[in-house]
């Protein structure tokens, strides 16, 4: 059983949101990269945990990126996982990126393949789906539990007002979101294990961009917070409801 | 040339996300010079189809059978880019609701369609197709060019105001041919009744001030009075305090709706980013300098237990129920 957990990496959640180039590009100066939470948390976490529960399991951690990403890589691999792949080329588009995805996914033969929910920086969310739809393969998005038995996965997936269990047979790709499983901090042994596990840099297969960015902008700053005191609650509800009419 | 809409079905219901969706594809295509359409799968609709009309939709395409019961992104996405390609969609939008998440994405792939999700206006349609999305949670926004000839759009909830017109849609039948589900649905829980919360207009959300799950029952009487979703912060379900699909912010649940009343949580800027979207900030803190208040339209510098019923009950008269 091969399991395959996409990992991106991402500004710290406490980055300055700036721009360069005319707005064009996201200034990186001084940035701190991360690993983005939801592949981190969730979608490598419980790939660990299916691996501690049944050691036959592989598992390979992948992302697409430049070299300046490989401390981000072995961060994760210090977490755990058998080798990472990267993919030599610097994201740009959603679709691009799910092709070299798909790509590696099928040279590999992997039965499970994991995703974030989303990355915090782009909020885009649908690389898994893409990669889904050019494998063709069942998408279970947004799943919050994860259990398998054989070759049978039982998923808890939010759907509109609540969740849901639904089983499927492997292969299948998943993204994953909070619930799956608890947060772990890499230890020492882990630390060091990574330094020497393998990072394999592949090369992109050829994909065509579909999107690009424009322009980026900020949104426009708030006027200031009105403070009503604490004896006069009455006074905010008027407020709330003459004045900003949202009661 | 047309516009195709993804009209989401919840438990056979046209709900808010769905209209929000079929207004802006309907706008959309009259500021493109095109018509639109909907889509509809599956044959349990409670909502009466020819009504959706109204946002200025022309024809509905339904496709029935029983194929659709399991949410099968695979089978949705099938039969939605044939229908597509069938009536000649130049773009398909959807609810980038927790369907739309899920089907889009495959639809873009079968369309060989640049997909924008996230979007939160109109496109930029003069010469190049600028779809306008936020980014860094909420902390910045773009605007995405879409290249190709085919686009692919998923709207978030609560960032289109509905309009009604008095237009009648035609509801016709769409035979295609659907694919067997590949999963099985075992069993759900659902919070039925309640609104959901990303589609809520209003939402009361509650931290570590309230210092135990035991002491909820003030901010579910406040969520009552105001007929909102509950919602919380992270360490409040990291604690097991709150469901976790109550957890908002960067890592959690990102929402806008119309009023955001936060008690009790001191405004991290993880938190912040799933939340800045919302129209109106309400901050009720003990603390003066904690940072919600800077991200805040209105705030109470107090205590949350005395501060909450105080607010539940000058809601109620508001609203006439007390
Ligand atoms: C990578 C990352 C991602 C994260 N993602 C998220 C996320 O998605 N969502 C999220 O919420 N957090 C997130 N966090 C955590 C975030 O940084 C904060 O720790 C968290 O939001 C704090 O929650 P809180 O405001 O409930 O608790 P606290 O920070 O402990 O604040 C409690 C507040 O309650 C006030 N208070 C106490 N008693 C009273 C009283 N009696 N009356 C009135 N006020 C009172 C205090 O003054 C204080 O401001 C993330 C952190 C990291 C590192
Ligand atoms: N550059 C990348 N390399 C590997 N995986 C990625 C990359 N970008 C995104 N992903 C995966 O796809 C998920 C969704 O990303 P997105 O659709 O960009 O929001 C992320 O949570 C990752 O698991």
């Amino acid at each position: 059983m091969k399991i395959l957990v996409c990992i991106s990496k991402t500004p710290d959640t406490t980055a300055k949101i700036a721009f360069t180039d005319n707005n064009t590009k996201f200034a990186e100066a001084g940035v701190q990269w991360i690993i983005n939470p939801y592949d981190e948390w969730y979608a490598l976490v419980k790939a660990l945990e299916l691996k501690e529960a049944d050691a036959s399991i592989t598992l390979h951690l992948l992302h697409v990126g430049g070299t300046d990403s490989e401390p981000v890589i072995r961060k994760a691999l210090a977490l755990g996982g058998d080798e990472a792949i990267r993919v030599n080329a610097v994201p740009t588009d959603s679709y691009s990126v799910a092709a070299q995805i798909a790509a590696v996914a099928k040279d590999g033969g992997y039965d499970l393949i994991f995703t974030g929910k989303e990355t915090i920086d782009y909020n885009n969310g649908v690389i898994g789906g893409m990669v889904a739809e050019m494998l063709d393969l069942p998408y279970i998005a947004l799943a919050t539990s994860f259990q398998l038995a054989g070759t049978t996965a039982t998923v808890k997936r939010e759907i509109e007002g609540g969740e849901e269990t639904v089983e499927v047979q492997l292969p299948v790709v998943v993204s994953c979101q909070k619930g799956m499983a608890e947060a772990r901090i890499p230890n020492m042994r882990g630390i060091m294990a990574a330094r020497t596990k393998p990072l394999r840099v592949v090369e992109p297969v050829a994909a065509e961009n579909y999107t690009e960015v424009a322009e980026f902008g900020l949104p426009p700053a708030k006027a200031g917070v009105k403070l009503v005191s604490p004896d006069n609650v009455e006074e905010l509800v008027r407020l709330l409801h003459e004045e900003a009419r949202v009661i | 040339m047309s516009v195709l809409i993804f009209i989401d079905l919840v438990d056979g219901q046209v709900k808010k996300a769905a209209h929000e969706a079929l207004t802006y594809g309907a706008k959309l295509a009259a500021q493109m010079g095109t018509t639109a359409e909907g889509v509809v799968l599956g044959s349990e609709v409670s909502s009466d189809l020819g009504e959706l009309g109204a946002h200025g939709v022309a024809k509905i395409h339904q496709v029935s059978g029983d194929g659709f019961k399991e949410g099968d992104a695979q089978v949705f996405a099938k039969v939605v880019a044939d229908v597509a390609e069938a009536t000649g969609a130049d773009v398909v939008v959807f609810s980038n609701n927790t369907s739309g998440k899920a089907i889009a994405p495959r639809v873009a792939v079968r369309l060989k369609a640049g997909l924008v999700s996230g979007a939160v206006a109109l496109p930029e349609t003069d010469g190049s197709f600028l779809v306008r999305k936020n980014v860094f949670s909420g902390k910045a926004f773009a605007k995405v060019s879409v290249k190709t000839a085919k686009k692919v759009i998923a709207l978030n909830v609560n960032s289109f105001t509905i309009e009604n017109g008095d237009g009648k849609a035609e509801v016709v039948p769409f035979r295609a041919e659907v694919p067997t589900s590949k999963i099985k649905v075992i069993g759900s829980n659902k919070t039925t009744g309640k609104v959901s919360l990303t589609e809520a207009e209003v939402v009361v959300s509650a931290g570590r001030g309230m210092k135990g799950p035991e002491n909820w029952g003030i901010v579910e009487d406040l969520a009552t009075a105001l007929d909102a979703a509950l919602a919380c912060s992270r360490p409040v379900a990291d604690a097991h305090w709150r469901p976790h699909n109550e957890h908002v912010g960067q890592t959690g649940v990102a929402i806008a709706p119309n009023l955001y009343v936060a008690v009790g949580i001191s405004g991290a800027i993880q938190h912040l980013a799933g939340v800045n979207r919302s129209k109106v900030i309400v901050v009720i803190n003990k603390d003066p300098e904690a940072p919600f208040f800077k991200a805040a339209d209105y705030g109470i510098v107090g205590d949350v237990f005395e501060v909450l019923p105080k607010f539940t009950e000058a809601v109620k008269k508001v609203k006439g129920v007390a």
